[in-house]
């Protein structure tokens, strides 16, 4: 590793949702571009390429990150959290069928950031507040809701307090 | 079937479990076997001619596919209403980003090198970048005059009202241009060859659009061509228009280099080079009697339509009916234009030019008032359109409207009357100013007058063996709900589960033509179209007596059964009737103009730093009658959503102009509202059936643009003391209202 060099494939080892995977990327690859390339995991998705969206985002050891902004190489050995798994196999996570009920998904195309950065949020703060689910979505954008339904769905998340590991 | 209704009722979204996992797929989710990338060399300058295209000898050009307008198989021209855009510029340039050279190769990193590698040589010409200069004909940049299309509405003698005003009050507004920002940029993916045809996949409002571009372009039978919408990430009307653009360059790519081409805009592309809402200039000049009744109004209203037509008349039109608003006055004259600048075309956004002249009419109708000596609310109040009287156009209204009931009702809700007068007490020594500002607007759905009956759009609805139903039209579900709310309809139609009903993807060959996913038509228009279908397919049952007056879904599953073992399908399609006694004269430009109305009435509270001059909506109040309330869910979501676009309008969304270009063109610094930003946006529906819709149903979509921004342009007059006419109210056009300065 001491040896990469921007021009050089390197071998990249982490979990993603769970799972050890390995793969060889660049090391300044986006890791948006190798979740959905190399990885097959389409679900998170691009909407500015400048980490002002929030589109992209998942979980890297445990943080809300921007994949857009993320290099390849710093995903070696961390544990990746995508849209893909959040729910538990055909058990949808508190915050997706939260999602479902309050219609917090229009086009659905900043739904899986939004859900990643919701559930980030609960882990963080498992009752907020309106101001606290203001700010903890605050890096995801929507253009189809207006944010309404997605603050309900945090609120009937937490009422059904299922958030599970 | 003995259950609840389906419509009415928040049934989940049709498609929420694949959005709410991550399982649905946009046009980047999709690959082809054996596909490559495409890209588009555009022009830096914005008008000119082409000298030459040069090819950096330092890139492996053998290894690209290059397609320039002589690659063109049929009409170099994206099809819509008038032939003027080309698909490739050729000779000239007339806007800055105009697509010259596409490009496809399969490493979309050498790609975006080979792209910054191609240069086109030009010889500049003089360009216009403003209405004013357009009007000044500064240069002649379109057709003769610079003009795309001119409307004049008159009714009653203006000229001659003015002896008898008590009162007459002018004002200019202005409304910039804003970006749609759909979160899912534009993309394509294409597959094209001679012997097969044209096939597009892709991020769109309008299938049929596209079939008809492609058809004309590739000069196919309409056999050959076929368009198919995925998932689609948002459009907002910048999806209805410009993806004909970029399937024709995806397809072009395709046909010259026989592989499946994907073309995906990334951000500063999509909004650079795409269109955006068109900006526009107002002058209104008012008369008023001692009550404060209107005596006439002459309304002066110019877009910019930048540099060709595309859809410039219509947005023109749709402005122009509704500049005089939801007010009776005797005589009126609405003189319009669209004008060319050397800009990329604007187009389609959400409102569709309403937007821009209900701006100004809400906006002025504040100083009228003021001047008057009445509040805003009265002055409308005496004013307002009631049931018998004619619009501008000359419109009757046959419905009871009850504007000043729903105005009552906002202000109540958003305790104005109390708010106002406690403003006023502590806005003298407070720095944070704060005030309240209403909007009383209308919003006509489906196509201007004969627009429906020219789309005479259609609709199919089959059953399979086993009772399953699929819908068939060509409208797109692009957020805001189609797919679940034509499910609704036809299971209530049809008295079957809402699981039993599909909706048919939109892919030209497979389904009808039932006209574009704008103008607030979908569940209007094309919804009643799929309630005639589902109940026609019953009859058919029916009337083969296959079922009983109260059958159960398993019977239904069985006649249907029969019937196709008898028939070989069934399946019903439907076409579009006007509706009798909605009569429409183009000529003229009189007579019933829209076959429903949406009727609105909006508060917004503002805080303004008097120190910062940033502006803050604290809280907004949104009171509408729109006939039926298919889905409250889905239907509160609409307003909530549109607002929130509506106070970027007037408060963030700024496009910086140098030359004709965009020049803050990524999300960094084009500002739209982040979920820190926004108000508690409080949604409150009245329900007044309409003839026309199913379950009594008007258009929503595009009604929730035209309040806010006049709202909250009259609530920071209201804060402030300070007038401030024109869009967005950024805080240097604050500032330099209040301290009089230039920044």
């Amino acid at each position: 590793m001491s040896e990469a060099s921007a021009n050089a494939v390197v071998e990249i080892r982490c979990t993603v949702n769970a799972e050890p995977r390995a793969f060889r990327a660049y090391p300044m690859a986006r890791l948006l571009d190798v979740l959905r390339g190399e990885l097959q995991l389409t679900g998170t998705k691009e909407g500015c390429g400048e980490g002002e969206c929030g589109a992209c985002a998942i979980l890297l050891d445990g943080e809300l990150a921007n994949s857009c902004l993320v290099p390849a190489l710093h995903a070696d050995g961390a544990a990746i959290i995508t849209i893909e798994g959040i729910a538990g196999g055909d058990q949808l996570h508190a915050v997706q069928q939260a999602f479902l009920e309050c219609g917090g998904a229009q086009c659905g195309i900043c739904t899986p950031g939004m859900v990643l950065a919701a559930v980030n949020l609960l882990e963080r703060h498992p009752n907020p507040d309106d101001a606290q689910i203001r700010e903890g979505l605050a890096g995801n954008l929507c253009r189809c809701t207006g944010y309404m339904r997605i603050f309900e769905a945090v609120v009937q998340a937490c009422r059904a307090s299922g958030v599970h590991r | 079937m003995q259950r609840e209704p389906y419509i009415g009722s928040a049934v989940p979204r049709k498609e929420g479990r694949e959005k709410a996992t991550g399982r649905a797929r946009y046009v980047d989710d999709l690959s082809f076997p054996g596909m490559i990338y495409g890209a588009t060399v555009r022009s830096a300058i914005p008008r000119g001619r082409i000298r030459g295209i040069h090819f950096d000898p330092a890139i492996a050009w053998n290894e690209f596919t290059v397609v320039t307008a002589r690659d063109i198989p049929g009409k170099n021209v994206i099809a819509l209403i008038v032939d003027d855009q080309p698909c490739l510029a050729e000779q000239l340039i007339n806007h800055p980003e105009e697509p010259v050279v596409l490009l496809a190769h399969a490493d979309p990193y050498v790609l975006e090198k080979a792209r910054r590698a191609v240069r086109i040589e030009t010889e500049p010409l003089p360009a216009v970048f403003t209405i004013e200069d357009s009007l000044a004909k500064k240069e002649v940049v379109w057709g003769e005059d610079n003009i795309f299309k001119t409307y004049l509405v008159q009714r009653g003698d203006v000229d001659a009202a003015w002896e008898n005003a008590a009162q007459i009050v002018e004002g200019e507004y202005f409304t910039g241009a804003q970006e749609q920002l759909y979160i899912e940029p534009n993309g394509m993916i294409a597959i094209a060859n001679p012997q097969d045809g044209v096939s597009v996949w892709g991020s769109m409002q309008c299938p049929f659009y596209v079939h008809k571009a492609l058809a004309a372009l590739f000069d196919l039978p309409k056999e050959k061509v076929r368009v198919i919408q995925t998932e689609t990430g948002g459009g907002f009307g910048g999806k209805e228009e410009y993806p004909s653009m970029i399937a024709a360059h995806a397809a072009l790519l395709a046909w010259k280099s026989g592989k499946p081409v994907k073309i995906i805009y990334d951000r500063a592309e999509d909004m650079a080079a795409t269109t955006k809402r068109h900006p526009s200039r107002t002058r209104h000049r008012t008369a008023i009697d001692r009550e404060g009744k209107l005596l006439a109004m002459e309304i002066d209203f110019t877009i910019d339509g930048g540099a060709y037509e595309t859809l410039s008349p219509v947005v023109l039109s749709r402005g122009t009916i509704h500049a005089a608003g939801p007010y009776f006055c005797p005589n009126v004259r609405v003189d319009a234009r669209a004008m060319a600048t050397n800009a990329p075309p604007h187009g389609a956004f959400r409102g569709f030019g309403a937007p821009q002249s209900i701006f100004a009419l809400e906006r002025h109708f504040d100083v009228v008032a003021r001047r008057a000596g009445l509040t805003p609310a009265e002055f409308r109040r005496r004013n307002f359109i009631r049931k018998g009287q004619s619009s501008a156009v000359g419109q009757v209204i046959h419905e009871q409207v009850e504007m000043g009931k729903l105005l009552d009702r906002a202000l109540q809700l958003s305790d104005y009357q109390a708010k106002s007068k406690r403003f006023a007490l502590e806005n003298p020594t407070s720095r944070l100013k704060k005030g309240m500002g209403l909007a009383t607007f209308m919003h006509g759905a489906g196509f201007t007058g004969s627009g429906e009956e020219y789309l005479a759009s259609v609709v199919s609805v089959e059953a399979s063996r086993e009772g399953k139903i699929r819908v068939m039209a060509a409208s797109t579900e692009i957020g805001q709900g189609t797919n679940t709310v034509f499910a609704q309809i036809a299971a209530d139609a049809l008295g079957l589960p809402y699981d039993w009903i599909e909706i048919a993807q939109p892919d030209t060959s497979a389904v009808p033509n039932s006209g574009p996913t704008v103008a607030s038509r979908t569940v209007m228009i094309v919804g009643k179209l799929v309630e005639s279908a589902a109940l026609s397919l019953k009859q058919t049952l029916q009337r083969a007596n296959l079922l009983s007056p109260d059958f159960t879904a398993a019977e239904f599953a069985s006649a249907c059964s029969n019937y196709i073992a008898a028939h070989g399908a069934l399946k019903s399609t439907v076409q579009y009737q006007p509706p009798p006694n909605v009569h429409w004269d183009d000529v003229k430009y009189q007579g019933d103009a829209y076959s429903a109305y949406a009727w609105a009435a909006y508060v917004s509270e503002v805080s303004v730093d008097t120190t910062t001059f940033e502006i803050h909506v604290d809280d907004f109040v949104a009171v509408q009658e729109v006939g039926r309330v298919m889905n409250p869910v889905l239907a509160t979501g609409q307003i909530e959503g549109g607002i929130a676009q509506a106070i970027g309008y007037a408060l963030y969304e700024n496009v910086v102009w140098r030359e004709g270009r965009m020049m803050n063109s990524q999300m960094t610094n084009y500002i739209m509202p982040t979920s820190a930003d926004l108000p508690p946006i409080r949604v409150f529906f009245e329900e007044q059936p309409n003839d026309y819709g199913p379950g009594g149903a008007k258009g929503i979509g595009e009604l929730p643009m035209d309040g806010p921004a006049p709202a909250i342009a009259n609530a920071i007059e209201a804060a402030t003391g300070v007038s401030v006419n024109r869009i967005p109210i950024t805080p240097e056009v604050l500032m330099e209202a209040m301290e009089n300065v230039r920044v």
